[in-house]
């Protein structure tokens, strides 16, 4: 009996979870998505009059409205930051494949013993703050800083990389490569080595066999990696902040705009609730659709 | 006994049931199909495969047999191109093979894990090998079905190896390494993730198949019984290097040494001294009794040396009464234990002395007058032509 209890409350944790930190809080902004800016403390209106009682919460419920998702429309400035945001993603998460791929798939191919030197190798950044990791960037990238004074040294032409899309995306592959080699080279590693044998004993060689059957059975990794770097990507604010410029649109500097800049509390909650559902509906019909090809398959 | 000695006394003896009349190897004006030249490979220190020299001929069911760590996978390996060898050369049809890569090779390999593709159905992994050569999309899918109809997978074509039994995951293996009609197949302990049921099932379906394709076979395995029902031929390996090499009924009734003998089925070993020497018969003595033996061997060494003498259990007769007066090779013991198997009955002899040999006896009648039991005395005897000196 015991045991059970404890087991069910170890599946309600998770929803548990989730009901605090995800579902009150969102919730929340979304409640706050419905109201309107107004000058004054908290910057915006309407509040529940709780001494009304019931006809307090009425007439609050019916002080709501849609009129900044409305704004959202018609103003161009947040298509263009969600569209850019998720070029961003699109294109930075590609690169992480492209670069991390290869880094996957040579760790999983070391000797073990190699193998958990290169994984610390990986993870080891993570042990320094996110943010003076990306202000060494700066360093690095600034007109006057690393980069050019290496190019200096061997004769060539110094680049400005600081404070253009090219940075941005140094940054984010910097930052989310990790995300991306660790699923695939779990999957790698997992991987029957015997198949690749089988392979070549087919006819095939070797750079056929990596499409044929490494590529294919390591799809599960590359799908996570790839949703645990978007994800993040599309809402990325410090990276396009410190590294792209006044330039680089993104929704999360447009978000952090208008909480901090304008005070527009509604619209920030808008332009995020309107983030979550662009990036959440996708991921469910795919899984969706991921559960029903499993099913087919039986 | 020497290789050579080995060779005469089969001429005379006629040993064991000949299955069949094939037997390239005898005839000196046929091609071998593929050729192990004095073949070595070294894994860092230590020595896989040391000096194997090896002739297999077209249409032949070849086995490596032996303990794991012989050599023999690595000698498969070597053939399919996973391995290089340090030393020596191996021929495919005439021609060297040094620097083929496995994927050029002609021949094919059925996994001991099987290594079936999971994310490709069964009639794609089938496919894979032939979908490399390129060929036209109808010829595959004939070659395809022919296959499945051939393991008899027909209807399971779609699933995914996931979906498969043990014994329809070999099915699927055979099928993919048999459908690009290579010059070899190679089987990696074929049978070895099956129980014995579908064991014994499938080995008479691999000698049809092997049959009605007439592709050559090699096969790896460590179970002598799997070796013995299957192969025309068998090379027993030890340490690396072949210990003999031979059809299946030279092996066991003319072992070429003591660890053939006792790889190969049970066999009783008694340390003897050649007594005398008159042809055909040896005179053997061994310490469990006075009276000297006969064997029937005519390539015992010289009167004096050191041997061993050995009898396989089911050629000795065993007996509740004392044998007539001037029987040969008589040995008298007491039951020391029984084994019941339904179609034998292996008995336990102490003999007098405390050596414990086996007997076996076929349960040919239901009904037993005077049954065998535990602490019965009894005489154990065995004819000249039942025993083997081995010198080894």
């Amino acid at each position: 009996m015991k045991t059970k209890r404890g087991e069910r409350l170890a599946a309600i944790a998770p929803f548990l979870w989730l009901g605090v930190f995800f579902l009150f809080p969102f919730a929340l902004v979304l409640k706050l998505s419905f109201s309107d800016q107004a000058l004054a403390m908290p910057p915006y209106a309407p509040q529940i009059d709780w001494s009304a009682g019931l006809a307090g919460i009425r007439a609050f419920m019916s002080a709501l409205d849609l009129e900044t998702y409305a704004r959202l429309k018609s103003d161009d400035l947040y298509l263009v930051a969600y569209l850019s945001s998720l070029r961003f993603a699109a294109i930075g998460t590609l690169l992480c494949l492209l670069v991390g791929y290869p880094i996957a798939l040579g760790m999983a191919r070391c000797a073990p013993n190699t193998r958990n030197i290169l994984l610390l190798a990986v993870i080891l950044p993570f042990w320094t703050s996110f943010l003076i990791r990306v202000y060494a960037w700066i360093a690095i990238l600034k007109p006057e800083g690393l980069l050019n004074m290496g190019l200096e040294a061997i004769g060539l032409p110094g680049l400005s990389v600081l404070n253009t899309q090219a940075a941005v995306y140094v940054g984010l592959i910097y930052c989310y490569l990790p995300f991306m080699v660790l699923p695939i080279y779990a999957v790698l590693e997992k991987q029957d080595h015997s198949l690749l044998e089988a392979a070549a004993d087919l006819g095939s060689p070797p750079w056929k066999s990596f499409w044929q059957v490494t590529v294919p059975l390591s799809l599960p990794g590359v799908t996570a990696g790839a949703l645990l770097c978007f994800i993040p990507m599309v809402g990325e604010f410090v990276v396009p902040d410190l590294l792209g410029g006044v330039q680089t649109l993104m929704i999360g500097k447009t978000i952090w705009t208008e909480f901090f800049a304008n005070r527009d509390w509604p619209s920030a909650s808008a332009v995020a609730v309107v983030l979550l559902l662009t990036l959440v509906i996708p991921i469910v019909l795919y899984q969706r659709q991921q559960a029903k090809a499993l099913e087919a398959g039986r | 006994m020497n290789a050579k000695g080995g060779k005469t006394a089969r001429q005379r003896l006629n040993i064991g049931a000949v299955r069949s009349k094939f037997s390239p190897w005898n005839d000196p004006s046929a091609e071998p199909l593929v050729r192990f030249e004095g073949v070595v490979k070294r894994f860092d220190d230590h020595v896989a495969v040391d000096g194997v020299s090896l002739a297999i001929y077209p249409g032949e069911f070849f086995a490596l047999l032996g303990p794991s760590g012989c050599g023999k996978t690595t000698l498969m390996r070597l053939l399919a191109g996973f391995e290089t060898p340090d030393e020596g050369r191996i021929t495919l049809a005439g021609q060297d093979l040094a620097g083929q890569p496995p994927h050029r090779r002609p021949v094919n390999m059925m996994f001991q894990s099987y290594a079936l593709f999971p994310h490709l159905s069964v009639a794609q992994n089938i496919a894979f090998g032939l979908k490399q050569e390129n060929l036209p999309k109808g010829e595959i899918e004939a070659r395809v079905q022919q296959m499945l109809k051939l393991v008899k997978l027909e209807p399971l074509a779609r699933r995914k190896p996931h979906q498969l039994s043990g014994g329809q995951k070999q099915r699927v293996a055979l099928a993919r390494s048999l459908a690009k009609q290579p010059k070899m197949l190679l089987l990696d302990e074929p049978l070895g993730a099956l129980d014995k049921k579908l064991r014994e099932e499938t080995q008479f379906e691999l000698m049809d198949i092997q049959q009605e394709l007439n592709t050559t076979f090699l096969m790896v395995t460590h179970d002598q019984e799997e070796a013995m029902v299957l192969a025309d031929r068998i090379a027993v390996m030890r340490d690396g290097k072949i210990a003999q090499l031979g059809r299946p009924e030279e092996l066991y009734e003319t072992p070429a040494d003591r660890y053939v003998a006792e790889f190969l089925g049970d066999v009783n070993l008694f340390e003897a001294k050649v007594a005398s020497l008159s042809h055909p018969m040896a005179g053997i003595v061994i310490p469990e009794t006075t009276q000297p033996l006969q064997v029937w061997d005519d390539d015992a060494p010289a009167a004096g040396s050191t041997v061993w003498l050995a009898v396989r259990p089911e050629k000795l007769r065993i007996s509740l009464d004392p044998p007539p007066k001037g029987a040969v090779n008589v040995l008298a013991g007491e039951i020391w234990d029984i084994g019941y198997t339904g179609d034998w009955t292996n008995y336990v002899v102490e003999l007098e002395g405390g050596k414990l040999i086996r007997a076996a006896r076929a349960n040919a009648s239901r009904v037993v007058e005077r049954p065998i039991g535990w602490d019965d005395k009894v005489w154990v005897s065995f004819d000249p032509d039942a025993g083997v000196v081995l010198t080894r």
